[in-house]
């Protein structure tokens, strides 16, 4: 059947000059020729081969790809968290090694800590940077605010809900004033409706913020609605499939969903994620429990 | 029909937790009270009330009932009184009621000997001795601990050595102790020790092994490095389990008092109930062993309430503090 929609790669004027002003910014992040093996007693695992991309100083950049194809453990090395085995990353223009408040980290589990409380959670990366105890204090502040958890700060992690966990999370990470914020699955264990409302917290944050945006997910909406960018990895060994311009201008809104360039990107994605319709329930072998002819056609 | 307290994993309402409690106290002790005033349970001996014409038997003596018929027999036969008694238990086993009446009045009991410790000294001195072993102890075994939950080098240094160290039983460095530190309260208080610290290493390491990564990760991309990793996210993240550790670990040190106070000149407590059991005042003993109970499960309410205190969040959570 054919949908008749755009074809994904073609731009309006407006969202073309919006691309060549991002690509104008300087890199703020540049990945070369990255691979990672895993060594085992059998045989060495190679999760990601020659991975290359750039990101411009304040774009949002989506990874996607199967599960498995090492998206975490790309996200990882940039943080510095793991050790490439081969290529470079580089934070304008300097190797990065190991970890570092330049690039902060949301996690998918928020690991926030649970000893202390909304305030003292985003305090931390702030007294950590030699502020005093009531500067940091005013700055978290300014932090819960953005992140609309005012009324929460004296309260403990446990007693939050999974998206205001994730808030927090968010808050900490940008008071330590990252120049990349990098995102592993920050929403995945969000039920659909907080998670739509966490993608237009972040976009809004993402605007009000200078920071530049890492962000991984398998959900292929998530990836369209909230990135300039995506990054399509495939699995075994991961590598780059492809990196698409979403051709929608920004600032977003769920209106953007549903329009044809949207559903162009959207199904573009379907295609390089899921090839060959595998989706196709006709191939199954199955066992028949109910009797022949009682559907419902 | 759904039996109370017998659902998989879910808890009690506050009234069941009571009834249970009170019933895991009257249990024992309702047992003991049948054994004790029901008399034809068990009652093996027999307690002489009068002696009659007999030169074998002593009044207030406990005797066996076969002696005690033949006696009597050889009584009857001589043409001589007869001598009373009444079934009892051994002597070793009191009443329920001797030992509450000794429980309540051990404090004032003046000691029989002069010169002797009081009940409160006596217990005094082993609470003593068991917090001075506990506290060396925790002073060098916790931030070891939690130095080998943390680093590996610490870990591979510490641990192949205590782990051989913790299987040499604390009473067998008895006669070592004395000959290091004299016959007073050194040798008890390193008694405590060895028997303390090298389980106390290894739990402490154990427990901070756990402390959830994802955490250091966090504060590491925060720009946390470090010691400051050991200080802000390690130790508060496991505090409240270490503190848990050490609430059992203090039980154990218990265990080792008894052993600790036979080192040297015997004393405290464990000289108290030798010295009981001699003048055969079996009620005291029991009264002093239970207290000792008392105090250990006094000082571990006490702690476990300061926990909830110290640790605010865990209850939230739903965890223990
Ligand atoms: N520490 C490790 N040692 C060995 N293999 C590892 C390690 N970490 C990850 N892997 C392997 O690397 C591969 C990629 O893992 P990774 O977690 O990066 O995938 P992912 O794309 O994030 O998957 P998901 O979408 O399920 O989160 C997996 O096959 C995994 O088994
Ligand atoms: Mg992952």
């Amino acid at each position: 059947m054919d949908w008749s929609l755009p074809d994904y790669k073609s731009q309006t004027s407006e969202v073309r000059a919006r691309f060549e002003a991002l690509k104008a910014r300087p890199v703020m992040l540049d990945v070369q020729g990255l691979g990672k093996v895993f060594p085992s007693r059998k045989k060495s695992e190679t999760v990601l081969k020659d991975i290359g991309f750039q990101v411009h100083r304040r774009e949002f950049l989506s990874i996607i790809g199967p599960s498995g194809c090492g998206k975490s453990t790309l996200i990882r090395i940039v943080a510095g968290l793991e050790q490439a085995s081969s290529g470079t990353v580089k934070l304008e223009n300097t190797p990065v090694e190991g970890p570092g408040p330049d690039r902060g980290m949301v996690f998918q589990n928020y690991s926030l800590f649970p000893w202390q409380t909304v305030l003292g959670n985003v305090r931390f990366p702030l007294i950590l940077q030699g502020h005093g105890a009531s500067i940091a204090e005013a700055e978290a502040r300014t932090w819960i605010d953005i992140v609309g958890l005012a009324d929460y700060e004296e309260y403990y992690p446990s007693q939050l809900s999974g998206g205001m966990r994730q808030r927090v999370a968010i808050a900490r990470a940008l008071a330590a004033k990252p120049k990349v914020l990098l995102m592993d699955e920050p929403f995945g264990a969000l039920d659909a409706q907080t998670r739509s409302k966490m993608q237009a917290y972040l976009l809004e944050i993402w605007r009000k913020v200078d920071v530049t945006v890492l962000f991984i997910t398998h959900d292929l909406d998530e990836a369209v609605f909230l990135s300039d960018r995506i990054l399509v990895l495939k699995a075994h060994p991961g590598e780059v499939q492809e990196l698409i311009e979403v051709p929608l201008p920004q600032p977003r809104n769920s209106a953007h969903t549903l329009t044809p360039e949207f559903l162009a990107v959207r199904r573009r994605l379907d295609e390089l994620i899921h090839p060959q319709g595998d989706d196709d329930a006709e191939k199954f072998e199955m066992l028949r429990l109910a009797p022949a002819g009682d559907e419902v056609l | 029909m759904k039996i109370p307290g017998f659902q998989p994993r879910k808890p009690l309402t506050g009234r069941q937790k009571w009834i249970l409690t009170l019933l895991s106290f009257v249990l024992p002790v309702g047992l003991w009270s049948v054994v004790s005033y029901v008399p034809f349970v068990w009652h093996p001996v027999i307690l002489v009330r009068s002696v009659g014409g007999s030169s074998a038997l002593e009044q207030g003596e406990r005797v066996d009932p076969a002696f005690f018929q033949a006696e009597n027999q050889k009584l009857a036969a001589e043409g001589k009184p007869l001598a009373a008694g009444l079934r009892a238990n051994p002597i070793f086993l009191p009443s329920p009621g001797r030992v509450f009446e000794a429980f309540f009045k051990a404090f004032t009991t003046p000691p029989r000997r002069v010169g002797d410790p009081w009940l409160a000294e006596s217990l005094w001195h082993s609470i003593q001795i068991i917090f001075w072993g506990f506290f060396l102890s925790s002073l060098i075994g916790v931030p070891l601990g939690i130095l080998a939950g943390t680093y590996g080098f610490f870990k591979g240094l510490f641990e192949p050595f205590i782990e051989f160290f913790r299987y040499l039983p604390a009473p067998a460095f008895g006669a070592l102790t004395v000959a290091i530190w004299g016959i007073n309260d050194g040798p008890k208080i390193a008694i405590i020790f060895i028997g303390t610290f090298f389980q106390q290493v290894l739990v402490i390491s154990n427990t901070t092994a756990k402390c959830d990564t994802t955490l250091l990760e966090a504060a590491q991309t925060m720009g946390a490095r470090g010691v400051r990793l050991l200080s802000s996210v390690v130790i508060p993240s496991v505090l409240p389990d270490v503190y848990r550790d050490q609430r059992i670990l203090l039980g154990w040190a218990w265990t080792y008092l008894i052993v600790s106070e036979v080192v040297g000149t015997s004393s405290g407590i464990t000289f108290f109930i030798d010295q009981q059991a001699k003048y055969r005042e079996y009620a005291n003993v029991f009264a002093a062993i239970s207290m000792i109970g008392l105090i250990g499960i006094a000082t571990d309410m006490v702690l476990g309430w300061l926990g909830r205190f110290f640790f605010p969040w865990r209850r939230l959570e739903g965890k223990e503090a």
